[in-house]
């Protein structure tokens, strides 16, 4: 077995984990809104007093 | 910022200052959503943006149909028995402010888990605590921080749709495809001989095979089926030589690897796929804030308050409405039914419906037409039709609603593409036989390539991105469209047809002159004392025009719904409103709005209510009669007939009195007469004349609010630009016809190594691209200096 092979498998495979990566992406929904993480991202430590009142998350997707 | 303006919402706080925490607000409405921050630590909503806020506006009973449970889980994303997702439009989304804000809801309501917004679409999709938290409270508590959501018929059952990304995975798997076999043919490129290279030919190939295969059965699908669909309407469009290349180009790929021919052209074949679909990504810009499919749906509420027989009051859905249930209708409510007026002083305006600017008087027994906004009071009224069988919604059963005006879509493309197609095939047919004489091995081979090298991918290009970059262009000059295919349309106009109610005139000013005796100091105090508590939009425009007095007590203040106001302050007494109720007979009725004013029974005046006409109008006409012909078109009374007449050009057609259908139907007659027709409207009663017209252009004051359906819509601001608007659509074609030509000399150099038998696959790989890309940066550069220009 040549290392040809090898190459050309890693190679595929990489760039197929990349693929899925990308698709897996755009059902997210990560393509739908290209603007709002934008500014979202720039949001960190505004609050100055954080609540003590904990609150539930119930996260669903 | 300037120092007298609110801290919240940055309107104008001289009037009425309210100074809290040194801070200066216009209203109590704003100073009470600040307090609510600042108690919460959410000060910092003032921070990324000066004055972000809005002014809640009073919602008490506005939302009560969300009480229905079977409305709520119509709204609503995702129920269970704990969580509920649910995801409002909210029109005052406008800056980072108010993402910061909305995505910190579960500091002010520790029931919301999660809230995200989308600033492209203006809406938030929030998770919370059914259990703790319904969803009327939390609709409420958006409004009284200045986020009111906007919920309309058109939401109802919304809440599931899909999404459709499909352009973005084709996109990714042929640009992925691409790559790949880019990368993989390399070798071949280089021409290396040897051993090495010799032995794993193969499986070279056959992976550019396989990565071939979806680009050709997925990616490509839409070409094929396009080009199926326009042979069997007879229609040679531009999607039939790019399916033919394509599928050439992918069987006789095949055949030589098979055959050991050579490598195929599989690079040019995905490459060429690629650049189809950046294409078409490209010119797919949308300007998800705004919806151009609007109908009756997006103004009307989704519940109503209905009135049993034992008294009981409760929401229901506006479907479910039938006929001869008694009805509730708020202040400031829309009416969604015809109906019948029962109890209560209706004031209804129509400006929805019929175009008319003047609100109307209705009294009990009075016929109520679906649309009309109920502006003073509550009223009940008795159901006579349902919602779908209603005068309003009637028209949307008109057929120009039904059909879909994107026939033509890149039309200017497919005319070329029908010579083109035939020229290509002869080509290839001439070619093929003469080397059947001369050398019959290659003319197989001649004509594949044939076809192949004149894959109009560059003319296919052309009008995309030409028209994907005018669309972006415009989109910042604020005239919005809602695809590219208006371009082409709108280049080739000869007609314009005006409204004008809030078209032509402004909706915001009103030109008031006042004609009487002169108002002493003490009397001009009255009068604004008593405008300032009304809230009658005649009470506002004129409040606003007049000078400001000091505040004052008055005595005694009443509104006589739909007459006037009586007030009293000192020893004067003043009376104003309709001549009737001033006590002025002899006043001969005018077309134009009056409000007339008498102090202690001494009739003093009139003012005088004028349309006023937006900047630039004569202007912008007087540049338009050159090329087109004009019409004004008006639901509105002939009041105003001297004046316009005045401003616009001679030959302007001027017709009063249109009901929706009537002008729908005018549009209709001339373009039987070969009329191509830009309508430019804004209300819902020009909704079937938006529709018919050629292009339809809506205006807006504000583009975040709603307009009819249509085929754009420009910002009231840019009116006046409305000539270079259409002139840049011209030179838009213009480029276009000019990249054409530029693909065909790549064509032509192609055609040249295809016919004489010595079309390599390197060649190929090299021109596709270099076509396609020097098309890309030509039109790019071009529209950007038309853009330049327009500034």
């Amino acid at each position: 077995m040549s290392v040809i092979y090898v190459l050309l498998a890693v190679s595929i495979l990489v760039a197929i984990i990349f693929f899925i990566a990308f698709i897996i992406a755009v059902k997210k929904g990560q393509y739908d809104d290209s603007y709002t993480p934008s500014i979202r991202m720039l949001f960190e430590d505004e609050l100055i007093i954080e609540k003590s009142k904990k609150t539930i998350l119930t996260k669903k997707d | 910022m300037k120092q007298d303006t609110c801290f919240h919402c940055g309107l104008d706080a001289e009037i009425t200052p309210i100074t809290y925490d040194d801070k200066l607000f216009c209203c109590n409405g704003c100073k009470t959503v600040y307090e609510i921050f600042s108690l919460n630590n959410l000060s910092c909503y003032y921070d990324f943006q000066n004055a972000p806020g809005a002014t809640p506006k009073e919602i008490e009973g506005k939302y009560d149909f969300l009480d229905n449970d079977e409305i709520c889980n119509k709204l609503l994303e995702f129920n269970d028995t704990k969580t509920q997702i649910i995801s409002l439009y909210i029109p005052h989304i406008h800056c980072s402010s108010c993402i910061w804000i909305l995505e910190n809801l579960n500091k002010l309501l520790p029931s919301v888990g999660q809230s995200t917004v989308n600033f492209g679409k203006k809406t938030v999709r929030v998770t919370f605590d059914s259990r703790s938290l319904t969803l009327k409270n939390l609709v409420k508590l958006l409004g009284s921080i200045g986020y009111e959501p906007y919920i309309s018929l058109d939401d109802y059952d919304v809440g599931k749709s899909i999404i459709d990304r499909s352009i973005i995975y084709k996109l990714g798997i042929a640009g992925f495809a691409f790559g790949n076999i880019m990368f993989l043919s390399f070798p071949e490129y280089f021409q290396v001989d040897g051993f090495w290279l010799e032995q794993y030919k193969p499986v070279f190939r056959w992976l550019m095979f396989a990565f071939s295969l979806p680009v050709v059965f997925y990616c490509a699908q839409d070409y094929f089926i396009s080009a199926y669909k326009g042979l069997r309407s007879k229609l040679l469009n531009i999607d039939v030589p790019i399916a033919i290349g394509i599928g050439v180009l992918f069987v006789r790929s095949t055949f030589e690897i098979l055959l050991n021919l050579g490598t195929g052209f599989f690079d040019s074949l995905t490459g060429l796929v690629f650049f189809l679909l950046l294409g078409k990504f490209f010119q797919h810009k949308t300007y998800a804030f705004l919806s151009f499919e609007r109908d009756y749906k997006s103004y009307f509420p989704i519940g109503i308050t209905k009135i049993y027989s034992d008294g009981n009051e409760a929401s229901i859905q506006v479907y479910d409405i039938k006929k001869g249930d008694r009805l509730l209708i708020r202040h400031q409510e829309l009416i969604p039914v015809d109906c019948i007026l029962i109890k209560g002083n209706a004031f209804i305006d129509y400006s929805f419906v019929t175009g008319e600017s003047e609100a109307v008087l209705k009294e009990s027994g009075d016929k109520l037409f679906a649309g009309g906004k109920q502006l003073e009071g509550a009223i009940e009224v008795d159901v006579l039709k349902t919602v779908e069988q209603s005068y309003l919604t009637q028209l949307w059963s008109n057929d120009v609603f039904k059909s879909n005006k994107e026939h033509s879509f890149t039309s200017l493309t497919n005319s070329i593409s029908k010579h083109f197609t035939i020229a290509v095939l002869s080509i290839a047919l001439i070619a093929t036989s003469f080397w059947l004489i001369t050398d019959i091995t290659k003319a197989l081979n001649v004509f594949t390539a044939v076809l192949i090298i004149a894959c109009p991918c560059a003319i296919a290009l052309s009008a995309p991105f030409t028209f994907g970059n005018i669309l972006r262009i415009l989109g910042k000059k604020k005239f919005y469209l809602k695809n590219a295919s208006v371009i082409e349309e709108l280049a080739k106009i000869n007609t314009i047809i005006f409204d004008k109610t809030g078209t032509i005139t402004a909706n915001r000013e009103t030109k008031i002159t006042y004609d009487g005796s002169t108002l002493s100091k003490d009397e001009e105090l009255l009068l604004t004392n008593s405008l300032r508590g009304s809230n009658h939009p005649l009470s506002r425009s004129l409040y606003n025009i007049l000078n400001t007095h000091n505040i004052v007590t008055l005595y005694s203040y009443k509104e006589y719904v739909g007459q006037g106001i009586q007030a009293k302050y000192k020893s004067n007494e003043m009376k104003l409103g309709s001549a009737q109720f001033v006590g002025n007979t002899s006043e001969k009725p005018t077309l134009n709005t009056t409000v007339h004013i008498s102090t202690n029974e001494n009739y003093k005046g009139k003012f005088t209510f004028y349309n006023a006409y937006r900047k630039g109008l004569s202007n912008l006409l007087n540049k338009l009669k050159i090329d087109y012909d004009l019409a004004v078109i008006s639901g509105d009374n002939e009041g105003e007939k001297n004046n316009l007449t005045k401003l616009l050009p001679t030959k302007t057609k001027l017709l009063f009195n249109q009901k929706p259908e009537d002008k729908l139907d005018y549009i209709k007659y001339h373009q039987t007469e070969g009329a191509r027709v830009l309508m430019v409207g804004d209300g819902l009663n020009d909704a079937g004349a938006l529709a018919q017209s050629n292009v339809g252009i809506s205006i807006s004051e504000d583009v975040n609010v709603f307009s009819p359906a249509c085929d754009a819509i420009l910002d009231a601001s840019k009116f006046n630009q409305l000539y270079s608007f259409i002139k840049i659509s011209k030179s838009a074609i213009k480029i276009v016809k000019w990249s054409f030509l530029l693909s065909f000399v790549y064509n032509i150099v192609g055609l040249y190594f295809a016919v004489t038998g010595q079309l390599a696959p390197v060649v190929a790989a090299i021109l596709m691209p270099l076509s396609s890309i020097s098309i890309v940066v030509f039109t790019t550069i071009a529209t950007n200096y038309l853009g330049r220009k327009l500034e």
